[in-house]
């Protein structure tokens, strides 16, 4: 189990550390200051070994967060937790940074406490955690509400207190996916996949019991044998537009789901049902590698005209329903390591050479589906003395479009709350869907 | 030299360090190289012509980049160009880029060699000095090979500035240092020599360096600089402070120049003029004298100063050893540094005074200190200062005060540093050993060291105790009575216990009249420690029980259930299990007799060196190697009596003695052969055939080597364990082997090591071997690759030592390397008339061997044909009249000379008979190459 836990500032400064178990040592701080935060080479593994004891780090802009142990624990459990952790402190203060770390150590160290006990992770839930640890210092409770506060995060629903009441019951449902793809130069798919996530975010009275839909294959192919009496349900699609294709059904490889979810009913008849947390939350994760949507095709086209001069030619297709507009375009092509001048001519968007992060950074904010754009620049050489050439890292791209490339579309989600009086149809629903670039590079 | 003035400060350069000293992270300082990186490259394009301030400007930066560890990969032809600017800063810039930057990469060497030539030919000193430097910061081969000829010159020219002849010297010493051969003084030697002369004291200061240098490598040539430096050092001693201005350092005039003169006098033996002599003594006389004069200063720098010049005075009186006077002055003088209360000093003191000590005109003189140094010992807060303080209470023991000495020491050893221990324990036993005058002073005292530090106490310390107790015997029964005593405290070390059971074996009837240590008591005495003991003192005292059933036989009884017991016959552990078995069954089915011969008291070790002093030894390298001379005139008379064992006595007490004698023979350095029959009746060797661990492997193999005179590659040698492939190469006067060991058992063997042993080593042959792991698994194989050189020409091969263990067993392997003269032959082609001309050439009786001999093999041609081949020379054909005969010629590839080889073969088919005829320019050569030959057919 995790024998304890720091925090750095970017110079490797200690800003918080806990310490959980007798087996890790004061030194254990420097040893990872010295052998990863201040290591001559980058590190790049997020775990490290030194002297038998393992490091697992992530870093949130400048912060370092290390989690260490000297057992062999499940590694992504403990990223799991950390993860799980930066949301927690984020709910709390905002963006994690130095700054924000230092004004509210003692929360942090409270909180600490909480969520992890000996080294085992605990009740990581912010909406739960909210109702004990607060921020306005130390307010007097009743013990009736103590007792409450105490029969609510032991029992069986963890993460949802009683007697919530709103006006106006409003529930918000986002995909967000982004999608990663390698890509030869000649267009061949080396490999793709679409990870994703449905957040939602629910503003609903009392106890509600929901139910959600998607286009997963073996439902749609179980209820197509079944009959067309749940064919009703499909017809209440919630509205999702599709971006490229009339695709039915995804298959899904991986899917994860928050704590809320049970279980044994997806196990048994794949169906999603739960009690949600009030407020936001992360209903589930998945990860599709069949059938994608890839909203954007880059045609590179590199030539070298002797030593000291290259041409660069690169074209974007977009590639999805003309009514659709994609957003932030961003195109990084790297540019080799002696460029001494660049030349860029674009007939869209802006295009300038960064030298410091030795890229042509091209940059569009919007574009249609099914338009084409180009960009040509030529780049002057320094001969050098050096014999090694050139290794020719991918072209990058960024954007944001308003589909799922996965094709996952959202068929329902129904709630029941049989105690107070509103029915499903009283909800107001939203569903909203995001694509995003996850690694997206074409070799050139 | 000009310094860098204000408006000559970098803006660009200031401004940018500054930016990359204000990030904030890794990743934000990478991003500004990158920028500035592209910068300068933009800059440096090549389309505008950039003046010489940007361009070091520029070329700073990228040194700056490359220095916080970015890769550099342009520039280089930048900072070339500001070699030639005629400004100052630029020229230094861009000798430092050089310097700090530059690869072997050929084209732009040949611009910089260039540009370094024509500042060392311009008349300017301080180009001339950047110049110099640049060479020294670089000193690559490439360096040397252009200027080694050029700064010797720089350096004798009567017109170079002072300054420059500075840079020079310094700048010469250090490509000698890094190429010898290239730099050849010659021509120059006696006009170097001579700059000891020089006005200059700077001068004079570089270019002594220089010369110790040179003159430690060949102290022939430069004899001549003896008086020169000896008339400098007295002109240096007898100045007033005040002369020499500038050179004077806190009133001590040139401490510097006063410790090189020193040091290079101690490359040399005493002079041997007089007059020059009577001036060195004067000099060193002097100094000894201005250290008994009141201090001119109170500054630290004025002693520290004064006190360098001492010590390197007193150092060069121990190098020559033939002025009593002046050690025992030397002496007395470091004896008021033993109570200085500077540390350092009294460091120094003690380190002198070791050296100090093994001559014999001081010996006396130092002992003198002898409290002085105790109490070091004792007080002294610095543990390095301690440690010295041992070494000298070692190095100046003798009879006289041995017991005074090692009774300190030994008292001192319970308190001591653990980092020491182990040396302590090892000195207090050489000393006990060579200074007993009676033996049971010596038990006492070793009994004691392991009664006080037995966990420091290694093997070889209890095998001497046991060797020498053995070997006399007037202490036997004092030991015997001495370690029973020994053993009666409640807690008692291991070591004691395995001393205790080795010598009660042995001599426990020479107490056994006492009452009080009758058989049954020493018995049970010994079984109350038997529980609490590892392995092999447990095997050791099984013996010990053995030898007690043919002592005494009144304890065979209680022994025998003792072995009886499941704990002994059922001991997991193999080898407990197989002596309780063996012992047993010894006890009860041989007769007396039998088992008196079986256990017959061991006889006396063969001399040997003292296998403590060995230990000694590798772990200290050479500090102890002073008292091995002593040591070997002492330990005739310690052991009263050389070989009193032949080696017939030894192989039949090898075979006939229970194996606890095993674990003392292990270290025996050159195992006697084990093959050797035993004399002690057939009916035992049934029983220790299995008994011991497997045997050590016997000495020399002498026919693996004949076998690889002819082939290269094979399989060298194996036995059950150990399987030794051998792969070689040869190239003139160059060959590569490589050993393949392949361990054939599925055990691993541990501490494996190899040694390659040449009697003359470095005259003939330089072989150079890489270590190998010393682990070598079960079923694994490891290479170790050795290289030859052959010198000249030679007889003996090399020995090959292998030591290793296997399943705690020592094994040994001696080996000769199959290098022999003929592997560096080179075949030579020639015709029949040319053959013959040089045939006759090389007529002189000496030059001829010639063998006639049976053949051992059949006389098949193609395998003859192979073999000479195989022999590396060439083999000629249509060259001798007669068809049968083969005619070789070749030439043997030294690096002294090369020696010309031609040989003729006459094989007689009817008698089965071969001549040999080898005719070479060299005597032994001819000779080795037949003797080599004459095996093969």
């Amino acid at each position: 189990m995790i024998g304890g836990l720091f925090i750095y500032n970017h110079k490797g400064e200690v800003l918080i550390s806990r310490v959980y178990r007798d087996d890790i040592g004061r030194n254990a701080v420097d040893a990872f200051r010295v052998n990863v935060i201040h290591a001559r080479q980058q590190v790049r593994s997020p775990v490290t070994n030194i002297a038998r004891t393992s490091f697992f780090h992530v870093k949130r802009s400048n912060i370092w967060l290390a989690a260490v142990t000297k057992q062999n624990v499940n590694a992504a459990m403990v990223f799991e937790f950390l993860y799980k952790m930066c949301d927690v402190m984020t709910a709390y203060f905002g963006k994690i940074s130095e700054e924000n770390i230092k004004n509210n150590f003692v929360l942090i160290y409270e909180l600490l406490d909480e969520i992890l006990d000996f080294g085992y992770p605990q009740n990581s839930e912010t909406g739960a955690l909210k109702t004990f640890i607060t921020q306005t210092g130390i307010k007097s409770q009743s013990k009736e509400e103590q007792s409450q506060i105490t029969s609510q995060v032991t029992g069986q629903i963890g993460w949802r207190r009683e007697g919530i009441k709103y006006r106006r019951n409003e529930l918000f449902l986002d995909v967000l996916e982004s999608v990663n793809l390698l890509m030869s130069p000649q267009g061949q798919v080396l490999s793709a996949h679409v990870s994703g996530r449905v957040v939602m975010k629910s503003y609903l009275s009392g106890m509600p019991e929901c139910k959600f839909g998607m286009n997963d294959k073996i439902v749609i192919d179980k209820q197509g044998k079944g009959g067309a009496t749940e064919e009703a349900a499909g017809k209440s699609d919630l509205g999702g537009s599709g971006g490229g294709g009339g695709k039915q059904s995804i298959a899904i490889d991986d899917c994860t789901f928050h704590q809320c979810v049970r279980l044994s009913k997806f196990d048994a008849e794949r169906s999603i049902s739960f009690i949600p947390p009030d407020g936001e939350c992360e209903l589930m994760r998945y990860r599709t590698t069949k059938d994608i949507i890839l909203p954007f095709r880059v045609i590179p086209l590199v030539r070298e005209v002797g030593r000291t001069k290259l041409e660069v030619k690169v074209v974007i297709k977009s590639n999805f329903k003309p009514s659709l507009l994609a957003q932030k375009i961003e195109v990084r092509i790297p540019t080799p390591l002696n460029t001494s001048g660049v030349q860029v001519i674009c007939m869209k968007g802006k295009a300038k050479y960064k030298a410091s992060e030795n890229a042509i950074v091209w940059k569009i904010k919007r574009m249609a589906g099914m338009k084409e754009s180009q960009i040509s620049a030529e780049i002057e050489l320094l001969p050098t003395n050096d014999k090694k050439k050139w290794a020719r890292p991918p072209i990058s791209m960024n954007f944001e479009v308003p589909f799922a490339p996965s094709g996952l579309k959202v068929r329902y989600l129904k709630v029941f709350e049989p105690k107070l009086n509103y029915s499903d149809h009283d909800v107001i629903k939203w569903v909203r869907y995001i694509g995003r670039s996850g690694i997206y590079e074409t070799r050139c | 030299m000009p310094a860098v003035s204000k408006g000559d400060g970098m803006r660009g350069l200031a401004v940018f360090i500054s930016d990359i000293r204000n990030c904030k992270s890794k990743e934000a300082e990478i991003k500004r190289i990158n920028k500035e990186l592209a910068n300068i490259r933009s800059k440096f394009k090549g389309d505008k012509a950039l003046d010489g301030y940007s361009k070091k400007k520029y070329v700073c930066k990228l040194l700056f980049i490359f220095l916080l560890g970015h890769d550099i990969d342009f520039g280089h032809m930048e900072a070339v160009n500001l070699l030639s600017s005629n400004k100052y800063t630029e020229k230094q810039i861009g000798y430092l880029f050089i310097s700090v930057l530059v690869n072997s990469n050929s084209e732009l060497i040949r611009l910089i060699n260039n540009a370094i030539k024509n500042d060392l030919s311009s008349r300017n000193p301080t180009f001339m000095c950047l110049a110099l430097h640049c060479i020294a910061n670089v000193g690559s081969r490439e360096m040397a090979e252009a200027f080694a000829g050029e700064i010797p010159r720089i350096l004798v020219a009567g017109d170079t500035m002072d300054s420059v002849k500075q840079s020079a010297a310094l700048c010469l010493l250090r490509l000698y240092k890094a190429s010898p051969d290239l730099v050849l003084m010659g021509e120059w030697t006696s006009r170097v020599v001579h700059l000891l002369n020089d006005q200059h004291m700077g001068v004079v200061t570089a270019a002594i360096s220089l010369i110790t240098c040179l003159s430690s490598k060949n102290p022939d040539e430069f004899k001549t600089c003896v008086s020169l430096a000896v008339s400098r050092l007295s002109r240096i001693v007898s100045s007033a402070s005040t002369d020499l201005q500038d050179y004077t350092y806190y009133f001590v005039p040139a401490p510097w120049l006063s410790c090189k003169l020193l040091r290079l006098l101690q490359c040399y033996p005493p002079p041997e003029d007089g007059a020059v002599k009577g001036r060195l003594v004067e000099c060193l006389e002097t100094i000894l004298n201005k250290a008994q004069e009141p201090p001119k200063s109170k500054k630290v720098q004025h002693s520290n100063a004064k006190n360098a010049i001492l010590f390197e005075a007193i150092s060069l009186i121990i190098h020559y050893d033939s002025e009593p006077n002046l050690l025992v002055r030397a002496c007395n003088q470091l004896g008021q540094f033993l109570q200085h209360r500077e540390t350092n000093l009294r460091y120094l003191a003690l380190e002198s005074m070791c050296t100090l000590a093994s001559s014999e005109f001081s010996h006396e003189a130092v002992k003198t200190h002898i409290e002085t140094v105790i109490n070091a010992l004792k007080t002294e807060r610095d543990v390095s200062v301690r440690q010295r303080a041992a070494d000298l209470l070692y190095a100046m023991c003798d009879r006289s005060n041995a017991k005074q000495i090692v009774a300190e020491m030994l008292s001192y050893l319970e308190t001591a540093d653990y980092s020491i221990r182990e040396e302590m324990v090892l000195k207090v036993a050489i000393l006990a050993e060579k200074y007993a005058v009676d033996y049971s002073w010596y038990v006492d005292t070793i009994l004691n060291l392991i009664r006080i530090a037995g966990d420091y106490v290694s093997e070889e310390v209890w095998y001497r105790v046991i060797q020498i107790v053995i070997n006399r015997d007037d202490v036997q029964g004092y030991a015997a009575k001495t370690v029973f005593e020994a053993l009666q405290a409640p807690a008692c070390h291991e070591n004691m216990v395995k001393v205790g059971g080795y010598i009660l074996g042995e001599f426990g009837n020479l107490i056994a009249g006492d009452p009080r240590s009758s058989p049954l008591v020493q018995f049970n005495l010994l079984h109350s420690k038997f529980h609490l003991c590892s392995v092999p003192t447990r095997a050791l005292l099984l013996s010990a029980y053995i030898k007690f059933i043919n002592l005494f036989p009144e304890t065979k009884a209680t022994i025998q259930e003792v072995l009886r017991s499941d704990s002994q016959i059922r001991n997991s552990d193999v080898e407990l299990q197989q002596r309780a078995v063996e012992y047993l069954k010894l006890s009860s089915i041989a007769s007396t007799d039998v088992l008196a011969t079986v256990l017959e008291e061991m006889p006396p070790f063969p001399e040997r060196e003292s296998s403590i002093l060995a230990k000694l030894k590798k772990k200290k390298g050479p500090g102890a190697v002073s008292v091995e001379l002593e040591d070997g005139k002492e330990r005739g008379e310690l052991n009263g009596g050389g070989d009193r064992g032949g080696d017939a006595a030894i192989a039949a007490s090898n075979a006939s003695t229970p194996s606890p004698s095993a674990d003392l023979l292990g270290l025996r350095s050159a195992a006697p052969v084990s093959g050797a029959t035993p004399s002690a009746g057939s009916l035992l060797v049934d029983v220790f055939s299995e008994a011991g661990p497997a045997a050590t492997s016997a000495g020399v193999n002498d026919d693996g080597f004949l076998r690889f005179v002819c082939k290269n590659n094979g399989v060298l040698f194996e036995n059950q364990l150990l399987q030794i492939g051998i792969k070689s190469e040869y190239r003139q006067n160059l060959g590569r082997m490589y050993l393949f060991y392949g361990n054939k058992t599925s055990v691993q063997f541990v501490s494996f090591n190899t040694t390659v042993s040449y009697e003359i080593k470095s005259r003939i042959l330089n072989v150079q071997t890489k270590t190998v792991e010393p682990l070598v698994e079960g079923g694994a194989q490891v290479q170790q690759v050795i290289n030859i050189e052959c010198l000249t020409d030679f007889i003996d091969a090399p020995l090959l030592n292998i030591k290793f263990r296997y399943g705690g067993a020592l094994q040994n392997i001696s080996l000769k390397l199959p290098v022999t003269i003929n592997k560096f032959f080179q075949p030579t082609e020639m015709a029949a008339a040319d053959f013959f001309q040089r045939w006759k050439q090389l007529s002189q009786p000496q030059q001829e061997a010639q063998k006639i001999f049976k053949a051992s093999h059949g006389m098949d041609t193609e395998v003859l044909k192979a073999k000479l081949l195989g022999l590396g020379t060439a083999l000629l054909e249509n060259v001798d009249p007669n068809p049968e005969n083969y005619v070789c010629a070749g030439v043997i590839q030294t690096k002294a000379q090369q020696v010309g080889c031609l040989l003729r073969l006459e094989p007689n088919a009817q008698a089965q008979m071969y001549r040999l005829t080898l005719r070479s320019s060299k005597d032994t050569v001819s000779q080795r190459v037949c003797d080599l030959l004459a095996e093969q057919f």
